[in-house]
């Protein structure tokens, strides 16, 4: 428990973990899924597991953009660069997820125009400076991100930038929890909702959770506290046999969420029938692909984009480890062939990704501890 | 990913749209079309990817910028902010 000291309050910390301690049945064993990638990240960095009964096992969830996303979507967006001697654009986690030729920094080094920005307003600034030139815009995130896409082709239609596009590859996290209380080999017992998606969605998109599933949703902040709380809070439903969704995140997050980005969103986004998920498979009505009156500035619609599918390296069981079937660990390739330098499946990419947050602080440091 | 950096709106471009933002004494410029009513001068918000996407007192500023210490995204997140182009013409 090395990271106690560094905890805000220890002592509260110790009585949240004493509280979670009293409130559990030692004879059940709790699963609980945090939805988020960063909660992913802060679990495994500040070590809660050592603070956690045996019993209670945290399941992780599929909120990791990179990490869901298909290795075809990569190949698709990277066409574009031969294809259409376009300037491709995407955000730093998306730099090193590995595609059938190469990540896009490996393309990079290779020659290829492909640049990191840090906001979609940063890509269509290129293609106003660059009015000969396509850019595209690989877009990804959930509904934390979407909107920052949307506003940014609002801009781009207002202002009529004819050589700018984007890729849409945003998804929507209420299906893929859905998708996930269907599954027949996922048993879990509640869960921890995602913070910042939830400061855009609000609260009430998990009512369903609670009510036709009769599963707690505790949405958290993400400190170690935020998080102890929140399983706090969860095994008190669940020992009083409730199931509703509650907030710990406080004000961020409003019960109808932020109606200015959730207008924007409706306005520029519509519901694909269906989309590929890593791991997860096909759910429906789970993605964003913009509207028609938007397709000037779709990707997709632009340019003759194939629908490539390509599967995961044979042996990488990122699958099983998105859907918490198989620990990071417990993966073939995990430590051996894949590791954060060298990713082979997107879960070892990004520090939200299940396989990197567990590689960094719980392989590292055992590692430490057997030299 | 969803990295949320806390800054603090220290002036709003006059038509809108933009505002400047001071985080650990660095002022860039953000966009504040996704908070209705603006934000004004004060005021801190959370930052994602150029964009203010929710307001926050200052003691949770405090408190996400602990924790992007601790996460060892403190690094990254003065890099992200230093990396919006969009501001300057």
């Amino acid at each position: 428990m090395k990271y106690v000291d560094e905890f805000r309050d220890p002592r509260l910390i110790k009585q949240a973990s004493d509280e979670i301690k009293r409130l559990i049945d030692p004879s059940r064993h709790y699963r609980i899924m945090e939805v988020c990638g960063g909660h992913t990240h802060a679990i495994y960095r500040f070590a809660l597991a050592d603070l956690l009964p045996p019993n209670i096992e945290l399941v992780h969830g599929p909120g990791c953009p990179v990490c869901v996303l298909p290795m075809g979507r990569i190949d698709a967006g990277l066409s574009l660069v031969e294809e259409q001697h376009a300037i491709f654009t995407t955000f730093g986690d998306v730099m090193r997820v590995p595609g059938r030729h190469g990540s896009p920094i490996e393309r990079q080094a290779r020659g290829a125009d492909i640049r990191m920005v840090y906001s979609p307003l940063d890509a269509l600034k290129l293609a106003r400076d660059n009015p000969e030139r396509q850019v595209v815009f690989f877009a990804i995130g959930f509904e934390t991100t979407a909107p920052s896409t949307a506003l940014t082709l609002k801009r781009a239609q207002e202002a009529a930038i004819a050589n700018f596009s984007v890729f849409s590859n945003h998804v929507t996290i209420v299906p893929a929890i859905r998708a996930i209380l269907d599954s027949p080999d996922m048993r879990l017992d509640a869960f921890i909702g995602p913070g910042h998606v939830s400061t855009v969605i609000g609260a009430r998109p998990y009512a369903f959770i609670a009510r036709d599933y009769q599963k707690p949703v505790v949405i958290s902040g993400f400190e170690p506290l935020d998080l102890l709380q929140s399983i706090v809070m969860i095994l008190r439903q669940l020992r009083d046999g409730r199931a509703d969704v509650e907030n710990q995140y406080g004000r961020t997050v409003p019960w109808d969420g932020n109606l200015p980005a959730l207008r924007v969103l409706a306005d520029v986004f519509e519901l694909r029938p269906f989309f590929e998920w890593r791991g997860l498979g096909f759910i429906s009505q789970s993605a964003l692909k913009l509207r028609s009156e938007y397709a000037p500035w779709d990707a997709e619609a632009r340019f003759d984009m194939a629908a490539v599918q390509v599967t995961d390296p044979k042996a990488a069981q990122c699958g099983e480890v998105l859907k918490g079937v198989l620990k990071p660990h417990q993966c073939k390739l995990f430590a051996r062939e894949c590791t954060p330098e060298r990713p082979v499946g997107a879960l070892m990419v990004s520090s939200e990704g299940a396989c990197a947050a567990y590689y960094n602080y719980v392989h590292r440091r055992d590692m430490a501890a057997s030299a | 990913m969803c990295l949320a950096i806390p800054g603090q709106i220290v002036g709003v471009a006059p038509e809108g749209h933009l505002a400047t933002v001071e985080v650990s004494k660095v002022r860039r410029t953000i966009n504040i079309d996704l908070l209705d009513p603006a934000p004004s001068a004060g005021e801190w918000v959370l930052i994602h990817v150029g964009f203010a996407m929710s307001r926050i007192s200052s003691e949770e500023a405090a408190e996400q910028l602990r924790l992007l210490a601790m996460l060892g995204e403190d690094a990254q997140a003065m890099a992200e902010l230093d990396g919006y182009e969009f501001g300057s013409s």
